[in-house]
Order: C-alpha cells, then structure tokens, then sequence
C-alpha cells in the first residue's frame, strides 16, 4: 500500500519536472522564463527530497537543498537582476515558432518513453519511469537551448536539461557521487553565470549574425 | 604494493593541484612561468615513475592499467614541453601588451588546474569520478580559452562551453545508464561504479540498458573528441585562445575524451548481447576524417587550419579503434601519440609565427624557411609529418590501419584512403603558401624557444625509422587489451 503511494508520489513530481518543462517551452519572456525555471528547480527539489525519504538515502537531501537554495532561489535571482540591468527582460525571441516547438517536444517525450520504457524492462518499476521522465527533461532542454539565441535563455535550457540529470540520478538507487555530481553541477552553472555576468556578453545579444562570425573566424575574405 | 607507486600516483595528482594553488597565489610571471615548468617536469617524472614501476592493484578510486598509463605518460610529456613553450610566448604577450601579469597568475594556475583534471580523469577508477574531471578540464580550457576577452575568444569560450556542457551532460546520462545496469548485478554502492569492478562483471549486464548508455556516451565524450558533427566548438576555440591551450587541447584534452570512449568500448566489447561498439565508431571516424580534410582547404586563419587536422586525425584514431583487432588497435594507439607530439610541435611553431608576423591569416604569412628558417623548416617537418608522408612514424601508422582495412573491408578502406589523400594535397598546398615563395609579413627576428619543437618532431622522426622492441611489445599488450 504505502510501496505503491511511494511510487506514486514520484511519479507525478517527475511528471511535474516534464509538464514545467513543457511551460519553459512556450514562455516568450526573459523574465517570465526565469520565473518558470524556479518552478522547475522546485519541483525538482521536491522530487529529489521524495526519493531521498523512500530510499532512506539521507545524503540525497542534500542535494535536494542545493537544487531548492542554488537553483530556486539564488541563480534565478541573480539572472533576473542581470537581465534588468542589461535591459532585456521583455525580449522577445525564438528561432523557431512556439507551434513547432511544442510538437517537437511531444515527439521527444514519445520518443524518449518508447525507448526507455523498453529498453530497462529489467529495472526495478520506480528507477525506470524516473528514467524515461528524466530523459525526457533532458531532451527538453537540450530543445530550449537550440530554439533560443539568448545566452541567458540558453543558460536556462542548459539549467532545466541538468535538473533532469540529477532527477535520473536520485532515481537510480544507491549511486553513489549524486551528491558529488549536483554539487560539481552547481560549480559549472555558477561559472557560467558568472562568465555571462563579468564578461559581459552584451553583444552577443544583438549580433547573432551569422555572417558577422564568420567574418570574425577568417572564413570571408 | 609498493612505496614508491603509490607515491609516484599521489604526485602525479598533488603536483598539478599544489601547483595550481601556488602559482594562483604568486605574483610576478618569471618566477610563475619558471614554476610552472618545473611542476609540469615533476609530474612527468613522476610518470615515468610510474611506468618504470611495478601495477598496483586497482584502488577504490584510482587505477594504474596497461591502458591508461599509455596516456598518462604521453599528456604529462606533451604538458611539460608546453609549459616550455608556454614560458617563452607568454613573454611576448607580455610585451605587446595582450597580456597583464594579473591573467597570467590565473592563466599559470588554470594551467595545473587543467593537468590536474586530466590526470584524474585518466587515473580515475570510478566513472563519477572520471565524468567530474572531464568536467573540470572543461571549465578551466574554457576560461583559457576566452582570456584575451577578445569579442571573438569570448565568442569561441562561449560555444565552447555550451557545447562541451551538452556533451559533458550527455555523457552523465550515459555514465547513470552503465550504473542501472550495473546495479542489478554488482549490487548498489560505489562497486557498481568501478571500472575494474565494471569490466569483470560486464558479461552479466543487461545488454540493452548498456547498448542505450554507449550510445550518450559516444555522443557526450565524442563531443569532447571533436568528432564530426560533433566538433564545431573545436576549431574556434583552438583558433581564439592563447597558443600553448591549443596545443594541450588537440594534444591532450582530445586525448582524455577519447580515453573515456574506450573504457566504454571495452564493457561493451566484454558483453556478448551487446551491439557491437565498432562500427559507430568507425562511422564517426570516417565521417570526421572526410569532413575535415575538405574542410582544411577553405581555412584562411592558420590555426583553424591545424584545428580542423586535428579533428581529422582523431577521426583517424577512432576508425582505428572502432575497426578493432590487433593491428588496428596498435596502429590506432601509435597514431594518437605521434599525432599528440606532432600536433603540439606544430601549435610551438604556428605561435611563434603568429606572434612574429602579428596575424593568424594564412594570406598574410609566406616565405617563412626564408625569413625565419628555424621556425619555418619546424613547420615544414611538422606538416610533412601531420600528413602523413614518409619518413615520419605517421606514415607508418596509417599505412598499417590502411592495410588492416583493405584485409578486412575493401569498401571502408577505399573512403579512408580517399580522405588522407583530401588532407595531405589541402595541407601541403597550405604549407607551400605558408613556408616558400616569397616573404609576406614581418621579418622581425623571433625570440622563440625551439627545443619542445624539435624534440617532438626527433621523437616522431624517431618512430618513422626505428619503434623500440620494448614499446612494440608494450603497445601490442595495450592493443590486445583493447579487443
């Protein structure tokens, strides 16, 4: 009875890490964007604390705390208070529309369900849906930052593709490292936030010219 | 076990990361520069330590083996004589003002931070572990890469960094893959993550679990390999950093990644349900070579020339590999070495070039064994070697994974061939633009240190015409162990 509310419960908060993923898709502003990855970090804290309690695993709680204070709370304070002092909070800006990107991401979480759901048909029945939601997420930020040209928005897809690592990570029982692995992650993420933040990569913004870079790389005569 | 092994593991790590902290904390380059080249020398010697030394049984987190003590003592040679190098190009940046000393302290200290990362990715028993030093060696090329803050290095560090993330996350997800399918057999905890656990028990392994966690793997690390379609970060970051970061990246760090893909490759060779891991390499191999070696003919900018040659001999190296068997493996092992020593002492001379003429444009550049014959006959035995002619042990390394594939799969040899032909005319047509004629650019005399070149290029000279008894004999164990 309890077995299967665990499994239950952890289902639907990895469920919850896909549907806020999906939300991430569509948003067309910086700033709202930002507010929907702390969502996300959220969920995901929640997710990772859940399995932390089923697995008796103590040790994962604290990295469901790095994900709520570094990923819910701090990163997403610091990149909106970037993003007003560049001025870019209300940029608008996809490659693609929202229509194809959306059915992009449906096929992507068809996909990666069809192929884990099958492949891992061996796994204990909690690992392997966590698995196929977490890749999944993966997917889905790894199709954020190719529709997006924004560096910070990429930075979040980048962000969000982590969170379901980490989610595929407290799943699999008794790993050792995850805490090792988020907390390597958090480094990773801060130096990029600090590298957009010091080298100020305010040009990138308007030059996404590609002729511009290539003109940069020697390429042109 | 004995003392000094263990001693000589504890230095190859303590070294670079007591260096890095030090140099991070020193003023003043001379002294720095000086310091970096002797923890580089350390390391190295104690490598040889190492190698000279008997194997200790495999730790909880490190491990010596045949395999990787091959790339440990190759990467900490190529690391000591670039930092010889380093010392005397990082004077002239000084001098013209490209550099402030306050870059170079952190430069120095990223430096061993970077030797630091590669060795433990190398010794690292433990896939968690080896997957957070390919990470750290990441973050610190990415800073290198973007430290002449330089509209077009930031441009280069940034693409670098989001691709080399991608790729670094994929091959997390890989690396959690092996984990499941390891975890039903060995049990939870740190044995399911070691390789020397790994490899003895990788028969028993779900096979489709281990066939999905390749396939992130191949793609994460290959990224780090530069392997096409994977490679677009590799030639800007090559083309915008510092020189000596160009020559540890194709040297080494491309190294490093391919390593990771091998382990790899042996779980998957060791489980009979598996899909057999050679023939995806061999596609990326080839895919590379041939890519590259159309692309080295539109290069204008003369590092980005060598960039693109380095993606195409590793997609050299992995064909080797993925074909598999004793003389391909041998062949494969022996190129990416000689491609390591040659494609540094190319970089030592490219950045001297560089400096002297005051541009990377191959337009730009010409009559160099007039004007500068050190530096331009360097380059001519360099290019000659890269493309594979003879005398130069490159020759005789392609020539044996040329023949293995015609015995094996006439179709597959006659692309391969086609390729290194596509490169050798593209990169010879450069060099003669670059090294003959007449003389373009500057003729200012250059204060270059020309002993890490001509030493590699004696070593790869060296393999051409004579290999050693005992390292056939040791590469041949390595290859066998390859499968």
């Amino acid at each position: 009875m309890s077995g299967t509310l665990a499994l239950d419960v952890a289902h639907v908060l990895a469920g919850g890490l896909v549907l806020v993923s999906f939300m991430m898709l569509y948003q067309d502003r910086l700033s709202a964007l930002l507010n929907i990855f702390a969502l996300h970090a959220l969920v995901l804290a929640a997710s990772v604390g859940w399995q932390a309690e089923v697995q008796g695993a103590p040790h994962l709680f604290l990295t469901a705390g790095i994900a709520f204070l570094f990923k819910a709370v701090a990163i997403p304070l610091a990149l909106h208070r970037m993003i007003r002092r560049l001025g870019i909070h209300r940029e608008v800006e996809t490659v693609i529309g929202i229509g194809p990107t959306m059915l992009a991401g449906m096929m992507l979480v068809a996909l990666s369900i069809a192929v884990m759901l099958q492949v891992t048909e061996g796994a204990d029945p909690l690992a392997r849906e966590d698995l196929a939601f977490a890749l999944a997420v993966v997917l889905l930020g790894m199709l954020m930052m190719v529709t997006r040209r924004n560096a910070v928005s990429q930075v979040v897809g980048f962000m969000s593709l982590e969170n379901g690592l980490v989610l595929a990570a407290t799943g699999a029982k008794g790993m050792p490292l995850v805490v090792e692995i988020s907390v390597a992650f958090s480094i990773l993420i801060a130096f990029i936030v600090i590298g957009i933040f010091l080298f100020r990569i305010r040009e990138r913004f308007d030059t996404v010219d590609v002729h511009a870079l290539d003109r940069h790389r020697g390429e042109q005569p | 076990m004995t003392g000094t092994d263990e001693l000589a593991i504890r230095a190859i790590l303590a070294v670079p990361l007591a260096a890095a902290l030090l140099l991070a904390a020193l003023p003043g380059y001379r002294l720095t520069a000086r310091l970096n080249v002797l923890a580089a020398l350390a390391t190295f010697a104690a490598a040889l330590a190492l190698l000279a030394g008997e194997r200790p049984p495999p730790g909880p987190y490190l491990i010596v083996d045949d395999l990787n003590i091959v790339f440990i003592v190759l990467g900490t040679l190529v690391g000591f004589t670039t930092s010889v190098f380093s010392a005397s190009y990082i004077q002239h940046e000084l001098d013209t003002g490209r550099l402030a000393p306050v870059h170079l302290r952190f430069y120095h200290a990223m430096y061993q931070a970077l030797m630091f990362a590669m060795n433990l990715a190398l010794l690292a028993n433990n896939v968690g572990l080896m997957w957070v030093a390919v990470e750290l060696a990441t973050l610190t090329t990415v800073v290198m890469v973007g430290i002449y803050r330089t509209r077009e290095a930031l441009e280069a560090a940034w693409k670098y960094f989001i691709l080399g993330s991608v790729g670094i996350a994929l091959a997390l997800f890989g690396t959690i893959l092996v984990y499941m399918a390891a975890h039903p057999v060995v049990g939870p905890g740190r044995d399911a993550m070691m390789w020397s656990v790994l490899v003895q028990h990788a028969a028993t392994f779900d096979a489709s679990m281990l066939n999905l966690a390749f396939v992130f793997l191949l793609l994460g690390y290959g990224t780090k390999v530069g392997l096409a379609p994977l490679h677009a970060w590799l030639p800007d970051a090559h083309a915008e950093g510092p020189t000596p970061i160009s020559a540890v990246l194709s040297g080494l760090l491309l190294n490093v990644a391919l390593y990771a893909v091998l382990r790899f490759k042996l779980l998957l060779a060791a489980n009979p349900g598996a899909l057999a891991p050679g023939p995806l390499m061999v596609t990326l191999g080839l895919v590379s070579l041939l890519f590259a070696a159309f692309m080295l003919y539109r290069r204008r900018d003369i590092k980005r020339l060598f960039a693109y040659s380095s993606i195409e001999h590793m997609g050299i190296v992995a064909f080797a590999f993925g074909m598999g068997g004793p003389i391909a493996n041998f062949a494969g092992l022996l190129h990416m070495v000689l491609h390591s020593l040659t494609k540094s002492a190319i970089f030592f001379a490219v950045g001297h070039v560089a400096q002297v003429k005051g541009t990377q444009k191959l337009a730009d550049i010409g009559g160099l064994t007039t004007s500068h014959p050190w530096l331009g006959w360097g380059l001519v035995l360099g290019v000659v070697a890269i493309a594979g002619l003879p005398p130069f042990g490159m020759f005789m390394s392609e020539f044996m994974i040329v023949t293995s594939t015609f015995a094996r799969g006439q179709l597959l040899a006659v692309p391969f061939a086609v390729g290194l032909l596509v490169a050798l005319g593209a990169l010879l047509l450069r060099l003669n633009g670059v090294a003959f004629g007449p003389v373009r650019g500057s003729v200012a005399p250059a204060r270059a240190s020309y002993v890490p070149m001509y030493a590699h290029l004696v070593l790869v000279l060296g393999a051409g015409v004579y290999l050693p008894p005992p390292l056939v004999a040791w590469f041949r164990h390595v290859a066998a162990v390859l499968g």
